[in-house]
């Protein structure tokens, strides 16, 4: 249902109650309608805005008898709505799947995918009513005067919204009382939503995602190391945004995205270490390799347990009953993995590599002109694709799996460079380079997630079956399991072949030797 | 879509006044709510301040050559809208005549609705005519108003009789008695008797009550100006009855 309300903001909230009433007196006669009304709101979107990037806004509106679920559009019309029983609404951050079934859970569900839900902005809003009436005293129109104080995440009290709310089939009447408000002075029409307005206040913007260094914009002729601190300073902005919802355990992503960012930086260290003051490199390289190590173990079991639906799915002669066991183990497995993993970021030895790279990055100064933000990529980006090429090349049909794992970090080295340095090149022909590339690594990544969780589904197997009295039955559904893997990587095996050529075709090469040369001109 | 109906044949039994007041209630449970004035006397959309007016009138509205959903005004009431009355209503019979299977035109009609509404209430006029008969047709539940006194109760047995012969769909009927007065005992008597001996019958029953009287000066429902009166209680009491058999939840 699309919205007809319309908006404005009351510039002088002084003159609230009395001042809308007398600047609008001639579109219609006014009476009160009702009491005021405290309405305790909480704005709801995942850590990195997927609902609104989606167009979608959710909102828990809570009064004193009931606490309801409101999704609207892009348009401001009401798509779900979903009353909550008293008492039931949900502790947020939570997860999709813990909203009640219904027609607000269907539709954001895809969209928040495996992310939680948090509360974005909480605020309290006195709702006063006033009422336009015709002739007959019908009401023709309404007007909500909405007096809203932010709590979270600052505290501010936001100037009067001012909310025109047409009756069906008077449509007349509300224009009328919308063109008396457009021309009234000290009215204006809202220049956004009332979240939009609730984060202003707050300092903030709607769908502004925490630093990725991936977005840093870099110019071809800047010092290489002022190009460096740049994105390795945004790449620890996103580790540090990621580490309250990693140690909260909000949601899987959190830990996801963490170790995104360490990856990338330690990336970036291996590459391009030398541009950054001697030294540097070398001190904290085995520290991001630490901080790399400890999130390890809880990732491989989430992504496991992520899985688990889609493992069961594909049982031909074993139920998914027979899992549970497993699915257990690797929930106790997890629980105790998160503990290492949470008291790790917690420690002494994590607040001080943080702190340290914080430093160390604002002290980089750039020796002088030369080398070049242009120079340093037209290097790297030359020789992470020979490296590739190389390996891609010396890989057989007797290669061991390890030799394929070793071009698939050689294949994410390349395609960090080429986004890390993106901002320099031509959108389009980054995106066709970044897309090849990428072809090229999913095929090994399949081949090594599925090397990686054979193996561990056999380490798994064995310590159930040592420590634990597990049914044959659990047993032999994971051998079902590590027989689905192994035809999975014996796929992706046959498929590699065919990625490789497209890489390592003419047209894919001259694209990427195209980038380094046009940021390097 | 759940369709009420309030029907009865004969007048001035307090129909209106339920589809007023139960709409209300319905809304108020966070209900989506429509009410059809089919009464060209136009009481109820007198009741909610509406004009009894439609363009193009009833025969646009049932040959189809003006979307039903463009008529439809919003009430006072949040969730409650009105499909109003208009003079040329006193027609319809004649009009549904001329359209193509006119028993079942009017729950043609309301399909299209059932996107916006969850529930409808048809306040009927008094007769036995093609509209009544399109009307049952369309309502899963007939609410119908009974003064206490034995014609009213052969009114009753006429109508169960007639929905009886209908092929495929038929209306639960929901009776009560309406407008009881205590001074009389014959109203006393057969309000406090039959209940209890015919399954259609409502527990709940609504006096003749002054504030009842009262919704035509304040021109709004007895639970938006009354909320804590008898009739307001008794009207409420009826709501859960009628949602009950009618199988609505919450």
């Amino acid at each position: 249902m699309a919205s007809d309300m319309r908006e404005f903001v009351l510039d002088d909230a002084a003159r609230l109650g009395r001042a809308v009433p007398d600047a609008l007196a001639g579109s219609a006669a006014w009476a009160n309608g009702g009491p005021v009304r405290v309405r305790r709101r909480i704005w709801l979107d995942t850590f990195d805005w997927r609902l609104y990037w989606a167009g979608l806004t959710l909102e828990q509106a809570g009064s004193r008898d009931r606490t309801e679920l409101v999704l609207t559009g892009r348009d401001g019309g009401i798509l779900a709505t979903e009353l909550l029983a008293a008492g039931r609404a949900p502790r947020w951050p939570s997860l999709v799947s813990q909203l009640p079934a219904g027609p607000v859970r269907e539709l954001v569900e895809p969209v928040a995918g495996v992310r939680a839900l948090c509360p974005v902005v909480r605020a309290t809003s006195q709702v006063t009513e006033l009422r336009a009436l015709n002739a007959d005293a019908k009401t023709v129109a309404r007007l909500a005067v909405d007096r809203m104080s932010v709590t979270f995440p600052a505290r501010a009290l936001l100037p009067a919204r001012l909310t025109l709310i047409p009756v069906r089939g008077y449509s007349a009447s509300t224009d009328r009382i919308g063109a008396a408000m457009t021309s009234a002075s000290g009215i204006t029409t809202a220049p956004g939503t009332a979240l939009e307005a609730a984060l202003a206040a707050s300092g903030l913007r709607a769908g502004q995602p925490p630093g990725k260094g991936t977005s840093v914009q870099l110019s071809p002729s800047m010092p290489a190391a002022t190009g460096l601190r740049a994105v390795l300073t945004a790449l620890l902005d996103e580790l540090e945004a990621n580490v309250p919802g990693t140690i909260a355990d909000i949601d899987t992503e959190f830990l996801h995205d963490l170790r995104v960012a360490v990856r990338r930086t330690r990336s970036v260290v291996k590459q391009c270490g030398r541009a950054l003051p001697s030294g540097l490199a070398t001190e904290f390289r085995p520290e991001f390799r630490w901080l790399g190590d400890l999130t390890t173990p809880t990732r491989d079991l989430d992504v496991y347990l992520l899985a688990y639906g889609r493992m069961t799915a594909g049982l031909v002669a074993a139920s998914p009953a027979d899992l549970s066991p497993f699915r257990d183990y690797l929930a106790h497995s997890r629980t105790l993995q998160y503990r290492r993993l949470a008291a790790g970021l917690r420690s002494a030895r994590f607040a001080r590599l943080i702190a340290g790279w914080r430093a160390a990055l604002e002290g980089v100064r750039p020796p002088g002109k030369h080398p070049t933000v242009a120079q340093l990529a037209a290097a790297r980006i030359g020789a992470a694709n020979r490296r590739v090429l190389r390996a891609g090349q010396q890989i057989s049909a007797a290669s061991p799996p390890e030799s394929l794992h070793q071009l698939r970090k050689g294949c994410k080295e390349l395609r960090y460079l080429v986004e890390m340095f993106g901002s320099i090149y031509d959108a389009a022909e980054r995106w066709q380079a970044v897309r090849e590339l990428k072809a090229l690594q999913d095929c090994l990544g399949a081949f090594q997630d599925a090397e990686v969780q054979g193996s561990e589904i056999r380490g798994f197997a064995s310590q159930l079956f040592a420590t634990r009295a597990v049914p044959a039955e659990t047993l032999l559904a994971m051998g079902e399991i590590a027989a689905g893997l192994a035809i999975a990587q014996r796929d992706a095996r046959r498929e590699f072949d065919g990625r490789f050529a497209d890489f390592a075709s003419p047209a894919s090469q001259a694209r990427l030797a195209g980038l380094a040369l046009s940021a390097a001109a | 879509m759940k369709v009420f109906a309030t029907y009865n044949i004969k007048g001035g039994v307090g129909k209106t006044a339920t589809a007023v007041n139960l709409g209300y209630l319905a809304a108020r449970d966070g209900y989506r709510v429509l009410l059809w004035d089919l009464d060209p006397q136009g009481a109820a959309s007198y009741l909610f301040r509406i004009k009894p007016r439609v363009k193009g009138g009833g025969r646009a509205l049932i040959h189809g050559t003006k979307p039903i959903d463009a008529a439809i005004k919003g009430t006072d009431f949040d969730g409650l809208d009105l499909l109003p009355a208009d003079f040329t209503y006193r027609n319809l019979d004649l009009l549904l005549d001329s359209a193509k299977q006119p028993a079942r035109r009017l729950a043609a009609l309301l399909a299209p609705l059932a996107r916006d509404y969850d529930v409808v209430f048809l306040d009927c006029p008094p007769s036995i005519s093609l509209l009544s008969e399109s009307v049952l047709h369309a309502a899963a539940l007939l609410l119908v108003p009974l003064i206490p006194t034995t014609l009213s109760v052969r009114t009753l047995e006429q109508l169960t009789e007639f929905v009886g012969t209908f092929n495929g769909h038929r209306p639960d009927v929901l009776a009560f008695f309406s407008m009881i007065d205590r001074r009389k005992r014959l109203h006393t008597q057969i309000a406090a008797e039959l209940p209890g001996q015919r399954p259609e019958f409502a527990a709940t029953v609504i006096p003749a009550l002054s504030v009842i009287e009262q919704m035509s000066v304040q021109r709004a429902p007895v639970g938006a100006f009354a909320p804590r009166s008898l009739a307001a209680r008794q009207y409420d009491q009826l709501w859960r009855e009628a949602r009950e058999r009618a199988g609505l939840t919450g």
